[in-house]
């Protein structure tokens, strides 16, 4: 079997994944709800939500740390996924002997420490207290909860990891970054794999406050398995949520050569970053256009190698629009034949981790031949003219997918799978 | 030599020194370079302040300004300075293919905000409620945006249009060594063939002060250079707000538009060496020697921080391995975190395309140089975790 790809570069197989979202843990129980059309968000109650515009959200409320903060939840989620993919590509946990790329959410300082620490003294007041604090009590354990590394050093720890571990973020398509930044580091032969994580547990009501603001959040708070709706005419934005998800990156040779089990192909990766302004897309669409065709190019497929599209899909007016305009554009016609369904239907806007949980969910789609469906979609949006998948899942053979990501600051990733290598 | 050799075009500086990077170099080499700090703002910490900034000269739309904080600010500047010094700044086509991988910790909180619920909440016992009503009464939405990593990114793509690819990577000292250790890789590996790479750091808020000093890392007594500092003073670190970014190229790329280059890098090393016990000076030494002809190599240009442990194995290690000529830029510049692997290595390739080593930035501390350096290291040995080196050459 042939082990490099159109470019003569090593094709990169995918031989582990897990995953974590409100819908529960594990590959299992997120595909049997995730294809029955079941949706994870509902009220929050981690935090009282008077005053706030938004109360719902797709939080991971099942955890031991789902109330321990953003940094101690996105550990958790982290590493419970990893040790799903790892555990399932055979490769024994702690001897990884590859790169790690996690994909989290910048993680400061949370209120619940901040509030301990400013309450331990009452000499000085606001900033200048929590210096005096910081100087004169113990307190290396907040310290550690605030560095962005820790999470990575700590699942470098476990699973055995090579090297400096990559902690990044490019803000709604770090996960998809995450794994973008394995495949190349295997196709330039630095490493026969590489475990990509995106992991968020960050709902806090501050960072929830933050996105409020910038008039970003569904408020159908009524209804919230109904509030994310993809495509629809009365989309009112996203819905905040949490997850993780992890892959295990090998080359098809590697993999080949230690009898692994082949889940699917990572075939191409494309990027173009967005310099219109710092929330909104430019209106030509033409960074996702040229994010999508740099994917399909660096896969070696053209307008018509694409079966199926997991979309970013976020429910915002704006996103839906320009992602059917960017198709719409790049496919032609093509585009009459590919469904194209949005998983945060369901599962929310899990922010940093969606592109590493869509991409779990593309290359489930591909090897059971199921696609998921777009949930609440009752009122379409005539000038959104897609296949969504509506409201149920569909049996349908499935080769290749196209997974887009896409992200506050311009940012831009697309990835695309194949269910084996040709 | 070859085609892939990855050659650094352009070199974007501020510090509490200056900006640009020949303003760093005249200061820098010509061996009377104090250092300019502020032991007044934050005491008892010392930091070493921006130097007098016109925004307007790199992000000349106030709209563009008014979206960011100093943090941000200060990346899309130096960033600036970079494009502007390798020819790159006017040219789309070239802004428009370039990738950018960013080292980026998290912009500056409202402090205004914060520490009005940090002092309501003396008073009440319902905090939750608390942030409720004050974060959505209080909070600016564009403060969200000048907060995010990513954002650092974003602006540069805004303002320079740099649309290539866009890459941010968090986590202090290693987040820089990773993002030179990435662009390098892809350049050399044809994935690449020009890369905006760097960071920036603002000290000068409070909360950023916090986030070293919980775990005890700032050095609390009068300035001393980063060779001196005693365990009773504090932890080590003085900090300072300062930005570094490189263009780095493929030599053909370079070549083909006529460009002159610095200097060459031929390897980076990283690596993830506990900081407790005693093995952190092997760690460092190892490091060191993975890279190739290491003990020849003249000049090292150290991102020591001043942090007890990780310095001291530094120094250690380099000791062990030879006598060079060591230069810990922090002495005169304070830590600026992200930016510190960045900024060791274009004090580097400034000593290689000049032929000069830098004058002792601590007389007492650093040798004097013996030769004009061919090769020159810069380290970046993290304060907390993670390390990483690389060696540069003439180009």
């Amino acid at each position: 079997m042939k082990t490099t790809d159109h470019l003569g570069r090593p094709i990169v197989a995918v031989t582990g994944i897990g995953v974590v979202t409100s819908l529960g843990q594990g590959l299992d129980a997120n595909w049997a709800a995730l294809t029955s059309g079941q949706s994870g968000i509902h009220p929050i109650t981690r935090f009282p939500t008077d005053h706030l515009a938004t109360t719902i959200s797709g939080t991971v409320d099942f955890l031991p740390s789902s109330k321990e903060g953003a940094s101690a939840l996105t550990q958790e989620l982290a590493d419970l996924s990893s040790d799903e993919a790892v555990g399932m590509s055979g490769i024994a946990r702690g001897r990884f002997d590859g790169p790690l790329f996690l994909a989290s959410p910048p993680v400061e300082l949370g209120w619940q420490d901040r509030l301990s620490l400013y309450a331990s003294s009452s000499e000085e007041q606001g900033y200048p207290r929590l210096l005096k604090v910081a100087r004169e009590k113990l307190t290396a354990e907040i310290f550690d909860v605030a560095q962005f590394a820790t999470i990575a050093d700590r699942l470098a720890d476990k699973y055995g990891t090579r090297g400096l571990p990559i902690t990044l973020s490019t803000a709604c398509a770090s996960g998809a970054t995450a794994i973008q930044l394995g495949v190349e580091a295997i196709r330039r032969g630095e490493c026969e794999r590489a475990l990509a994580v995106g992991a968020d547990g960050s709902a806090t009501a501050e960072a929830l406050i933050r996105f409020s603001l910038l008039s970003a959040l569904s408020t159908a708070n009524e209804a919230p398995t109904k509030a994310s709706k993809p495509f629809s005419k009365d989309r009112d934005g996203f819905v905040m949520a949490e997850g993780g998800a992890a892959l295990v990156l090998e080359s098809l040779e590697s993999a080949m050569r230690r009898g692994a089990k082949v889940l699917g192909i990572l075939r191409g990766c494309g990027e173009k970053a967005d310099d219109f302004h710092r929330t909104r897309s430019k209106p030509d669409g033409s960074p996702a256009i040229g994010a999508i065709r740099a994917a399909l190019d660096d896969a070696g497929l053209g307008d018509d190698g694409i079966a199926y599209v997991n979309a970013h899909g976020t429910s915002t007016p704006e996103n839906d629009k320009m992602e059917h305009l960017s198709l719409a554009t790049v496919f032609g016609d093509n585009l009459k034949r590919m469904p194209v369904s949005s998983n945060k239907s369901m599962i929310g806007h899990t922010l940093s981790a969606a592109g590493a949980i869509e991409a779990v969910f593309s290359l489930m789609t591909m090897r059971e031949g199921v696609l998921p469906p777009t949930i609440n979609y009752d009122n379409p949006d005539p000038a959104i003219d897609l296949d969504v998948v509506p409201n149920a899942k569909r049996s349908a053979d499935v080769r290749t997918v196209l997974s887009n990501s896409f992200g506050f600051g311009g940012q831009n990733t697309c990835l695309v799978m194949a269910r084996e290598a040709f | 030599m070859s085609a892939n050799d990855v050659v650094i075009t352009g070199i974007g500086l501020v510090s509490c020194l200056g900006e640009g990077a020949q303003a760093h170099w005249s200061i820098l080499s010509a061996g009377d370079a104090k250092p300019v700090y502020d032991a007044e703002r934050f005491a008892p910490y010392t930091i070493h302040p921006l130097p007098q900034m016109d925004w307007s000269q790199q992000i000349p739309k106030r709209g563009d300004q008014r979206q960011m904080e100093t943090w941000q600010r200060l990346g899309t500047y130096t960033a600036g300075l970079a494009l502007t010094d390798a020819g790159i700044k006017d040219d789309e086509a070239l802004c428009a293919s370039m990738d950018m991988v960013v080292a980026a910790g998290g912009g500056e909180r409202d402090v205004s905000v914060d520490e009005a619920i940090l002092e309501a909440s003396r008073s009440r016992n319902d905090h939750e409620l608390l942030l409720n009503e004050k974060l959505t009464t209080e909070l600016r939405p564009t403060l969200f945006l000048a907060q995010l990593s990513n954002l650092l990114a974003g602006n540069i793509s805004i303002v320079h249009k740099v649309t290539g690819s866009s890459r941010t990577f968090m986590g202090e000292e290693g987040a820089g060594v990773s993002a030179i250790e990435t662009a390098a890789a892809r350049i050399r590996s044809g994935q690449s063939t020009h890369v905006l790479v760097g960071g920036a750091f603002q000290t000068e808020h409070p909360d950023m002060l916090l986030g070293y000093e919980l775990g005890g890392y700032l050095h609390r007594k009068r300035w001393k250079s980063v060779w001196q500092r005693g365990a009773n003073d504090g932890g080590g670190v003085v900090t300072g707000s300062g930005g570094a970014f490189l263009v780095l190229e493929s030599r053909a790329h370079a070549e083909a538009r006529g460009r002159k280059a610095y200097a060459r890098i031929d390897a980076v090393a990283s690596g993830r060496a506990r900081r407790e016990g005693n093995d952190l000076a092997t760690a460092v030494s190892g490091l060191l020697r993975s890279l190739p002809d290491f003990v020849a190599t003249e000049l090292v240009i150290s991102g020591a921080s001043g942090a007890h442990a990780a310095t001291a194995a530094e120094r250690q290690a380099l000791r062990e391995q030879g006598s060079h000529a060591v230069r810990a830029f922090s002495t005169l510049t304070g830590h600026i975190k992200e930016a510190q692997f960045p900024f060791a290595i274009a004090l580097a390739a400034l000593a290689l395309s000049n032929e000069a080593a830098y004058p002792p930035f601590d007389a007492e501390n650093e040798a004097a140089a013996s030769a004009p350096p061919a090769r020159a290291v810069a380290t970046a040995i993290g304060y907390n975790r993670f390390e990483g080196a690389a060696v540069l050459a003439r180009a």
